[in-house]
Protein backbone atom coordinates (compact mmCIF):
# COMPACT_ATOMS: atom_id res chain seq x y z
CA UNK A 1 0.00 0.00 0.00
CA UNK A 2 1.40 3.24 -1.24
CA UNK A 3 1.54 6.05 1.57
CA UNK A 4 -0.45 9.04 0.43
CA UNK A 5 1.18 12.35 1.25
CA UNK A 6 -1.45 14.42 -0.03
CA UNK A 7 -5.14 14.30 -0.19
CA UNK A 8 -6.94 14.00 -3.54
CA UNK A 9 -8.75 16.65 -4.88
CA UNK A 10 -11.94 16.48 -4.75
CA UNK A 11 -13.90 16.42 -7.93
CA UNK A 12 -17.07 18.41 -8.84
CA UNK A 13 -18.13 16.51 -11.16
CA UNK A 14 -20.48 14.09 -9.67
CA UNK A 15 -22.50 16.93 -8.64
CA UNK A 16 -23.12 18.02 -12.27
CA UNK A 17 -23.30 14.25 -13.35
CA UNK A 18 -26.23 14.15 -10.73
CA UNK A 19 -28.49 17.01 -11.86
CA UNK A 20 -27.17 16.15 -15.69
CA UNK A 21 -29.03 12.33 -15.49
CA UNK A 22 -32.23 13.93 -13.21
CA UNK A 23 -32.08 16.53 -15.43
CA UNK A 24 -32.10 14.10 -18.88
CA UNK A 25 -34.61 11.65 -17.02
CA UNK A 26 -37.21 14.57 -16.66
CA UNK A 27 -36.88 15.67 -20.20
CA UNK A 28 -37.25 12.17 -21.68
CA UNK A 29 -40.68 11.71 -20.06
CA UNK A 30 -42.10 15.64 -19.99
CA UNK A 31 -40.61 17.69 -22.13
CA UNK A 32 -42.81 16.00 -25.32
CA UNK A 33 -46.03 17.03 -23.83
CA UNK A 34 -45.04 19.84 -22.03
CA UNK A 35 -44.29 21.15 -25.75
CA UNK A 36 -47.13 20.07 -26.92
CA UNK A 37 -49.59 21.69 -24.29
CA UNK A 38 -47.96 24.81 -24.68
CA UNK A 39 -46.62 24.77 -27.57
CA UNK A 40 -48.82 23.34 -29.78
CA UNK A 41 -52.00 22.55 -28.46
CA UNK A 42 -52.77 25.67 -26.27
CA UNK A 43 -51.67 28.28 -29.40
CA UNK A 44 -53.71 26.98 -32.24
CA UNK A 45 -57.03 26.43 -29.62
CA UNK A 46 -57.12 22.54 -29.75
CA UNK A 47 -56.87 23.30 -25.90
CA UNK A 48 -58.92 25.53 -24.57
CA UNK A 49 -56.54 28.48 -23.77
CA UNK A 50 -58.17 28.92 -20.22
CA UNK A 51 -56.48 26.17 -19.58
CA UNK A 52 -53.38 28.76 -19.01
CA UNK A 53 -55.65 31.21 -17.75
CA UNK A 54 -53.63 34.07 -15.54
CA UNK A 55 -56.04 32.80 -12.62
CA UNK A 56 -55.00 29.34 -12.79
CA UNK A 57 -51.40 29.44 -13.54
CA UNK A 58 -51.17 32.10 -11.36
CA UNK A 59 -52.64 30.42 -8.78
CA UNK A 60 -50.81 27.47 -9.17
CA UNK A 61 -47.45 29.01 -9.68
CA UNK A 62 -48.21 31.13 -5.94
CA UNK A 63 -48.72 27.70 -4.14
CA UNK A 64 -46.00 26.54 -2.29
CA UNK A 65 -45.91 22.95 -4.30
CA UNK A 66 -46.73 24.78 -7.93
CA UNK A 67 -43.72 26.61 -7.20
CA UNK A 68 -41.59 23.99 -6.48
CA UNK A 69 -43.41 22.01 -9.47
CA UNK A 70 -42.85 24.78 -11.66
CA UNK A 71 -39.05 25.45 -10.76
CA UNK A 72 -38.65 22.09 -11.31
CA UNK A 73 -39.99 21.47 -14.57
CA UNK A 74 -38.44 25.29 -16.22
CA UNK A 75 -35.11 24.96 -14.61
CA UNK A 76 -33.61 21.41 -14.19
CA UNK A 77 -33.48 20.36 -18.12
CA UNK A 78 -31.09 23.09 -18.55
CA UNK A 79 -28.48 21.26 -15.99
CA UNK A 80 -29.19 18.57 -18.41
CA UNK A 81 -28.84 20.45 -21.88
CA UNK A 82 -25.92 22.75 -20.88
CA UNK A 83 -24.16 19.99 -19.64
CA UNK A 84 -24.11 18.32 -22.98
CA UNK A 85 -23.82 21.77 -24.94
CA UNK A 86 -20.63 22.28 -22.77
CA UNK A 87 -19.56 18.57 -24.01
CA UNK A 88 -20.49 19.22 -27.38
CA UNK A 89 -18.42 22.09 -28.11
CA UNK A 90 -15.28 20.01 -27.64
CA UNK A 91 -16.95 17.34 -30.11
CA UNK A 92 -17.15 20.48 -32.95
CA UNK A 93 -13.58 21.52 -32.14
CA UNK A 94 -14.17 24.66 -29.98
CA UNK A 95 -10.95 24.14 -27.56
CA UNK A 96 -10.41 27.32 -26.60
CA UNK A 97 -11.11 28.44 -22.89
CA UNK A 98 -12.61 25.15 -21.97
CA UNK A 99 -12.61 26.69 -18.33
CA UNK A 100 -14.16 30.03 -19.13
CA UNK A 101 -16.81 27.59 -21.70
CA UNK A 102 -17.83 25.50 -18.14
CA UNK A 103 -18.80 29.03 -16.12
CA UNK A 104 -20.41 30.19 -18.75
CA UNK A 105 -22.66 26.89 -19.81
CA UNK A 106 -23.09 26.11 -16.06
CA UNK A 107 -23.48 29.55 -15.44
CA UNK A 108 -26.18 29.80 -17.68
CA UNK A 109 -28.03 26.66 -15.91
CA UNK A 110 -27.68 28.85 -12.70
CA UNK A 111 -28.82 31.84 -13.45
CA UNK A 112 -32.19 30.74 -15.04
CA UNK A 113 -32.17 28.79 -11.97
CA UNK A 114 -31.83 31.42 -10.13
CA UNK A 115 -33.75 33.80 -12.02
CA UNK A 116 -36.78 31.24 -11.94
CA UNK A 117 -36.63 30.81 -8.11
CA UNK A 118 -36.70 34.71 -7.48
CA UNK A 119 -39.78 35.15 -9.11
CA UNK A 120 -41.28 32.39 -7.95
CA UNK A 121 -40.31 33.45 -3.84
CA UNK A 122 -41.65 36.81 -4.94
CA UNK A 123 -45.04 35.68 -6.14
CA UNK A 124 -45.36 33.19 -3.37
CA UNK B 1 -1.08 27.63 -17.19
CA UNK B 2 1.15 29.22 -19.51
CA UNK B 3 0.29 27.75 -23.12
CA UNK B 4 3.86 28.65 -24.70
CA UNK B 5 6.43 27.94 -22.40
CA UNK B 6 7.67 24.52 -23.92
CA UNK B 7 9.59 24.22 -26.99
CA UNK B 8 7.76 20.63 -27.34
CA UNK B 9 5.70 20.17 -30.37
CA UNK B 10 3.85 17.00 -30.90
CA UNK B 11 1.71 16.29 -33.63
CA UNK B 12 -1.74 16.99 -33.75
CA UNK B 13 -3.81 15.11 -36.18
CA UNK B 14 -6.40 17.92 -37.93
CA UNK B 15 -10.06 16.75 -36.89
CA UNK B 16 -12.18 17.99 -39.66
CA UNK B 17 -15.33 19.96 -38.51
CA UNK B 18 -17.59 17.94 -40.33
CA UNK B 19 -16.18 14.81 -39.11
CA UNK B 20 -19.49 13.61 -37.64
CA UNK B 21 -21.29 13.68 -40.82
CA UNK B 22 -19.17 10.94 -42.58
CA UNK B 23 -20.48 8.15 -40.74
CA UNK B 24 -24.40 7.97 -39.46
CA UNK B 25 -23.66 6.66 -36.16
CA UNK B 26 -21.81 9.81 -34.82
CA UNK B 27 -24.75 11.40 -37.27
CA UNK B 28 -26.99 10.44 -35.22
CA UNK B 29 -24.76 11.20 -31.69
CA UNK B 30 -24.38 14.61 -32.54
CA UNK B 31 -28.20 15.11 -34.00
CA UNK B 32 -28.89 14.18 -29.54
CA UNK B 33 -26.48 16.25 -28.60
CA UNK B 34 -27.72 19.09 -30.75
CA UNK B 35 -31.82 18.37 -29.02
CA UNK B 36 -30.18 20.23 -26.01
CA UNK B 37 -30.12 23.59 -28.12
CA UNK B 38 -34.11 23.25 -28.95
CA UNK B 39 -34.89 22.11 -25.28
CA UNK B 40 -32.56 25.06 -23.87
CA UNK B 41 -34.54 27.55 -25.84
CA UNK B 42 -37.81 25.84 -24.58
CA UNK B 43 -36.72 26.56 -21.10
CA UNK B 44 -36.07 30.29 -21.55
CA UNK B 45 -39.22 30.63 -23.03
CA UNK B 46 -41.09 28.92 -20.25
CA UNK B 47 -38.22 31.23 -17.97
CA UNK B 48 -39.29 34.18 -19.88
CA UNK B 49 -43.60 33.43 -19.50
CA UNK B 50 -42.60 33.20 -15.78
CA UNK B 51 -41.42 36.61 -15.70
CA UNK B 52 -44.49 37.28 -17.48
CA UNK B 53 -46.80 35.81 -15.13
CA UNK B 54 -45.28 37.93 -12.63
CA UNK B 55 -46.31 41.18 -14.20
CA UNK B 56 -49.74 40.61 -13.99
CA UNK B 57 -52.50 39.52 -16.37
CA UNK B 58 -52.03 41.24 -19.31
CA UNK B 59 -48.32 40.85 -19.59
CA UNK B 60 -49.12 36.49 -19.18
CA UNK B 61 -51.98 37.30 -22.02
CA UNK B 62 -49.03 38.82 -23.94
CA UNK B 63 -46.82 35.95 -23.50
CA UNK B 64 -50.07 33.13 -24.63
CA UNK B 65 -50.13 35.44 -27.86
CA UNK B 66 -46.65 35.27 -28.80
CA UNK B 67 -46.92 31.62 -28.66
CA UNK B 68 -49.31 32.19 -31.56
CA UNK B 69 -47.00 33.02 -33.94
CA UNK B 70 -46.36 31.10 -36.88
CA UNK B 71 -42.81 31.03 -36.28
CA UNK B 72 -43.26 29.76 -32.36
CA UNK B 73 -45.60 27.60 -34.23
CA UNK B 74 -43.02 26.17 -36.06
CA UNK B 75 -40.08 26.00 -33.60
CA UNK B 76 -42.85 24.20 -30.95
CA UNK B 77 -43.58 21.18 -34.01
CA UNK B 78 -39.21 20.88 -34.28
CA UNK B 79 -38.49 21.19 -30.72
CA UNK B 80 -40.97 18.35 -30.03
CA UNK B 81 -39.54 16.44 -32.37
CA UNK B 82 -36.10 17.12 -31.12
CA UNK B 83 -37.28 16.07 -27.71
CA UNK B 84 -39.29 12.69 -29.16
CA UNK B 85 -35.67 11.81 -30.02
CA UNK B 86 -33.96 12.55 -26.58
CA UNK B 87 -36.37 10.40 -25.42
CA UNK B 88 -36.03 7.36 -27.82
CA UNK B 89 -32.33 7.82 -26.60
CA UNK B 90 -32.55 8.25 -23.20
CA UNK B 91 -35.22 5.25 -23.11
CA UNK B 92 -32.21 3.00 -25.21
CA UNK B 93 -29.76 3.93 -22.82
CA UNK B 94 -31.82 2.80 -19.72
CA UNK B 95 -30.51 -0.62 -19.80
CA UNK B 96 -27.12 0.21 -19.22
CA UNK B 97 -28.18 2.43 -16.33
CA UNK B 98 -30.59 0.07 -14.97
CA UNK B 99 -28.77 -3.10 -13.96
CA UNK B 100 -31.37 -4.67 -12.38
CA UNK B 101 -31.36 -8.48 -11.12
CA UNK B 102 -34.64 -10.66 -10.40
CA UNK B 103 -34.32 -14.10 -8.48
CA UNK B 104 -30.44 -14.22 -9.72
CA UNK B 105 -31.85 -13.64 -13.34
CA UNK B 106 -30.77 -9.87 -15.13
CA UNK B 107 -33.82 -8.28 -16.29
CA UNK B 108 -33.82 -8.08 -20.12
CA UNK B 109 -32.92 -5.30 -21.53
CA UNK B 110 -36.33 -5.29 -23.44
CA UNK B 111 -38.29 -5.25 -20.15
CA UNK B 112 -36.59 -2.47 -18.98
CA UNK B 113 -37.19 -0.49 -22.16
CA UNK B 114 -40.26 -0.86 -22.57
CA UNK B 115 -41.32 -0.10 -18.92
CA UNK B 116 -39.63 3.67 -19.28
CA UNK B 117 -42.25 3.86 -23.05
CA UNK B 118 -44.99 2.43 -20.54
CA UNK B 119 -43.81 4.96 -17.39
CA UNK B 120 -43.76 7.83 -20.93
CA UNK B 121 -47.04 7.13 -22.01
CA UNK B 122 -48.96 7.27 -18.79
CA UNK B 123 -46.70 10.74 -17.66
CA UNK B 124 -48.08 12.34 -20.91
CA UNK B 125 -51.70 11.21 -20.45
CA UNK B 126 -51.45 12.31 -17.36
CA UNK B 127 -50.42 15.37 -18.10
CA UNK B 128 -52.95 16.10 -20.78
CA UNK B 129 -55.85 14.84 -18.43
CA UNK B 130 -54.63 17.41 -15.55
CA UNK B 131 -53.52 20.36 -17.82
CA UNK B 132 -57.36 19.98 -19.44
CA UNK B 133 -59.05 19.26 -16.39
Amino acid sequence: MSHQTSQPKRSHEPVFWGLFGAGGMLTAFLTPVMILITGILIPLGIIDSDALSYERVHGFATSWYGAAILLVLIALPLWHTLHRIFHGLHDIGVHRGRDWQQVICYGFAFAVSVFCFTLLIQML
Amino acid sequence: MQPHSSKRKPYQRELPVDWWLKHAFYTKYMIREGTSIAITIYSCILAWGLLRLSQGEQAWQGWLEALQHPIAILFHVLALGLALYHTITWFDLAPKAADIWLKGKKLEDKVIVMAHYVGFALATIAALIIITY
